[in-house]
């Protein structure tokens, strides 16, 4: 009852005029953000934290900053299914899964209806996201201490079972994909040890070549470039590369210079008829809520895991797994819910641990700190007055980018109508634009150019490319806690997998990671153990089997 | 006329007086690359963005900061980046003591302190031992205790290998004889949480990443690694006070420096900058609330500093075997 009456104050506040207003104008800027390529939630907010003052200032409302970064996180992750769709590039690492059937809706000419099912699943996702917080926000903060670095490891092994699904039926040539996504991740400084790795070439080679040529770097092909691998491979400039590059350069080889643009209407009927459509997707929207959440509130996993398993959960149970890939809005509703509701979930742990889950609530968090607020565990008694209104806007918010993102979808479409002769030259472009806004350096340009020839070339030997993208997001991270793990328990994995592994020497048991480990190890094997199963039967191993 | 020409000459030379004045100080030309040499949310990632948010509350710069996070390599992605900019008299960067740790132990990197210009030393953050409340550790003794009875299943967590946190940790090793396990986080909120969680045994978090913790009651401080009482925890002891043989304190910088290559005139330009920065009323507020010690340092004075704490640094990691 406590929790009712401070939301409905909170709500009052988040719909004053002053506040909607900026939780209208927060969407409409996070919505075009999130729709370009190479920029992201993370980009708006940071561009625009500065302006909070001007807005602390006019308004004296210590909730208002916040409001109107928070719609710019909201309205951008809207925004990232929209090049999905619409261009297949996506737009930031939480909408790759979006990509998969998104994009193949649109090339049939459904993209209206992809757009209106991405639109109306991250509404729900977020909406569910936003009862679960107001309700148990204090309750799931310590759900979120439970998971520590072997919990975190056990985490990502689960997104990485769920991708050996993805690539479709070529298991060895997906795991080829994650493997080369993995080796990519390595490159740069090694988080633990702080040594450089896979840099092609270290302060002593390059003193030795400069003396070799009189120190004239001239005389050198790119030696200013060199060095420049110590920054890593970014994960925007492999995505970038593959889908907006590889893709189209796979799109004109194959239509041998005649593309002819699947021709879209729009109506309002059409409109009318997806969103009565959606009741086809209550499951994936369902999936994507819950499981976005849950994995959302975990500090270090983000959004990106959680559109990813809830896309591979979705698959899994579908009764009619083959479609997925083909253009199934179920597979476009499943990613879309889990990342709203994953964004939501990832303010969680910012408000009432202090740790940010991914790079924007970083952001989000240090504007806190601007404004005086501490986030931590205190914050929900000590500041009420902002913690409401927030949670308040995030009702507001949900439902102004719904609104906003569904009248803007003629706009959006338009875009497809475009022929392919100007199309294609716009992405390239937007390609090369992006990489260079996101890194402000040349050197990651030329590499986005390099993996998009590398992605077609792959892309002609029947390579799936997304689990090579999806390795380079998590691989990182997934690298770290499997070393801090370790070196935890001295290099025995029996951390993972055993319950009875005795951490700390209290003797107290460890459930979640093993229980985790154990389910991605069944889902990797899941396949394998089939097909052997079908062989011990004498049965054609060519029969479809659906489980 | 004699009088009016002279008053006209006057005007010219002090004309052209201002106009050379104009002309040597230093002014940004564009957007200043501000760098952060550790991730983002922790204690040197909030304490950039509140300097950068005080320049744009109270308009001190023309042009604004750009802060980028650098945290790979326990800075050494930081250093290299510095380094090698074209544009040294735009490029500036919050540190900390991993601005000495890391060339030291990483001599390959030729990294040069003393070629970075000393812009400004914004305070002295200082270290705290934290533990669990569950623990039921009170004091010192209680806490060596414990660390012996677990064997070498206690775990402290800390930022980065060699780091600040791991320089304390050796030492308490070294002078204790324990054999505390240290597992290397990212950032120094990933380690509070972790504490928190009792993911981790220990601790030495600055006040200011233990902070909302410690006010919820989830972790409690043992010792401080000072040589006076920390005014916010008047009833924690120092290490001094609680083991008389050892008078072991460490701070860490928080200092802003240039990139090596820049001009004097930027660098007296920037020293200004974050004089004002210093003297705001914001930043002496976050100073007290987050227990930073320390004084406005620069220029010479802050080289001098420089000079001192990279000796202590070979010292100390000479002694804990992490340089030869």
């Amino acid at each position: 009852m406590e929790i009712y009456s401070a939301l409905m104050d909170g709500l009052w506040i988040a719909l004053q005029p002053h506040n909607l207003a900026l939780a209208v104008i927060g969407v409409i800027v996070g919505l075009f953000v999130g729709a370009l390529p190479g920029l992201g939630s993370v980009n708006g907010v940071a561009i625009l934290l500065p302006f909070t003052f001007v807005i602390n200032e006019a308004t004296s409302d210590p909730a208002a900053p916040m409001i109107f970064l928070a719609a710019i996180y909201y309205g951008a992750m809207y925004g990232g299914a929209i090049s999905s769709i619409t261009l297949g590039i996506p737009g930031a690492s939480t909408a790759v899964a979006t990509t998969f059937d998104g994009r193949p809706m649109a090339l049939q000419g459904n993209a209206d209806r992809a757009l209106v099912t991405a639109a109306v699943a991250s509404f729900i996702g977020g909406t569910v996201a936003t009862l679960f917080f107001t309700g148990f926000a204090p309750v799931l903060s310590s759900v979120a201490l439970d998971f520590g670095n072997p919990e975190i490891f056990a985490l990502m092994l689960l997104a990485f079972a769920t991708f050996v699904g993805l690539g479709g039926d070529d298991i060895p040539k997906t795991m080829f994909s994650i493997f080369f996504g993995l080796l990519l991740a390595t490159i740069g400084f090694d988080t633990i040890s702080g040594e450089p790795r896979l840099i092609f070439m270290n302060e002593r080679e390059q003193t030795a070549i400069l003396e070799a040529v009189g120190g004239n770097t001239d005389a050198v092909p790119f030696f200013d470039s060199v060095g420049w691998f110590s920054r890593g491979i970014q994960f925007l400039v492999l995505a970038i590369g593959v889908y907006g590059i590889g893709e189209m350069i796979w799109t004109i080889n194959a239509s041998r210079y005649k593309v002819t643009m699947t021709e879209t209407t729009i109506s309002a009927g059409r409109i009318w008829r997806a969103i009565v459509g959606m009741k086809d997707c209550w499951k994936g929207t369902t999936i994507g809520s819950f499981l976005g959440f849950f994995v959302g509130i975990l500090p270090a996993a983000g959004a990106t895991p959680g559109s990813l398993m809830s896309y591979g959960v979705a698959k899994m149970t579908s009764r009619d797994p083959k479609s997925y890939g083909q253009g199934n809005p179920d597979g476009v509703a499943a990613p879309e819910a889990a990342n709203n509701s994953a964004s939501t979930g990832a303010m969680l742990p910012m408000m009432t641990l202090g740790i940010p889950g991914s790079p924007t609530t970083a952001v989000l968090l240090a504007g806190m700190v601007i404004w005086g607020l501490e986030p931590g565990p205190r914050l929900f008694e000590d500041r009420p007055e902002f913690v409401w209104p927030l949670i308040g806007s995030f009702y507001i918010s949900n439902i102004v980018a719904v609104l906003v993102n569904l009248a803007f979808i003629p706009l959006f479409l338009w875009v497809l109508r475009m022929p392919f002769t100007i199309l294609a030259p716009v992405i390239f472009t937007l390609s090369i634009i992006g990489t260079y806004a996101a890194y402000d350096n040349m050197y990651d340009v030329w590499l986005m150019v390099l993996f998009g020839f590398g992605a077609y070339l792959l892309r002609i030997l029947d390579y799936p490319l997304a689990p090579a993208v999806l390795a380079v997001v998590l691989g990182a991270t997934a690298e770290e806690k499997m070393r801090q793990s370790l070196l935890l328990s001295d290099g025995d994995f029996a951390i993972f997998y055993s319950p009875f592994y005795d951490r700390d020497g209290t003797g107290q048991e460890w459930w979640i990671a093993p229980v985790t480990t154990w389910i991605a190890v069944i889902l990797i094997a899941l396949p394998i153990i089939l097909w052997a199963v079908r062989k011990m039967r004498g049965g054609s191993p060519a029969t479809t089997e659906t489980t | 006329m004699t009088i009016l020409k002279t008053l006209t000459l006057g005007a010219v030379a002090l004309g052209m007086a201002v106009t050379a004045n104009v002309a040597s100080a230093f002014e940004p030309e564009k957007p200043i690359d501000f760098v952060i040499m550790a991730g983002k949310g922790g204690g040197a990632d909030k304490m950039a963005r509140l300097m950068q948010s005080i320049v744009e509350k109270e308009g001190l710069a023309s042009k604004p900061l750009v802060p980028t996070n650098k945290s790979g390599g326990s800075g050494a992605e930081a250093l290299q980046y510095m380094k090698g900019v074209s544009d040294p008299d735009h490029t500036i960067m919050v540190t900390l003591n991993s601005f000495y740790t890391t060339p030291l132990r990483q001599p390959g990197l030729k990294v040069d302190n003393m070629a970075f210009a000393p812009i400004a030393r914004m305070a002295e953050d200082t270290f705290v031992l934290w533990v669990h409340k569950d623990e039921g550790i009170s004091d010192f003794d209680g806490f060596l205790k414990a660390v012996k009875d677990r064997g070498n299943k206690w775990v402290m967590g800390g930022t980065g290998k060699n780091s600040e946190d791991n320089i304390i940790t050796d030492h308490l090793n070294e002078a204790y004889g324990l054999d505390i396990k240290y597992i290397p986080y990212k950032g120094g909120g990933a380690v509070a949480k972790d504490l928190a969680g009792k993911q981790i045994q220990s601790s030495v978090n600055n006040p200011s990443e233990a902070l909302g913790f410690y006010e919820s009651g989830d972790v409690v401080p043992i010792v401080a690694f000072t040589n006076e009482r920390l005014p916010m925890f008047p009833d924690t002891p120092t290490l001094n006070e609680v083991s008389d043989k050892d008078d072991f304190a460490y701070f860490m910088q928080r200092s802003v420096v240039g990139a090596p290559g820049m001009s004097a005139e930027a660098a007296a330009y920037y020293t200004q900058l974050f004089r004002s920065v210093y003297k705001s009323d914001d930043w002496q507020e976050y100073k007290s609330k987050k227990s930073l010690m320390g004084e406005f340092m620069s220029q010479l004075d802050l080289a001098d500093y420089w000079s001192t704490q990279i000796e202590n640094h070979k010292t100390i990691l000479k002694a804990s075997g992490a340089i030869k």
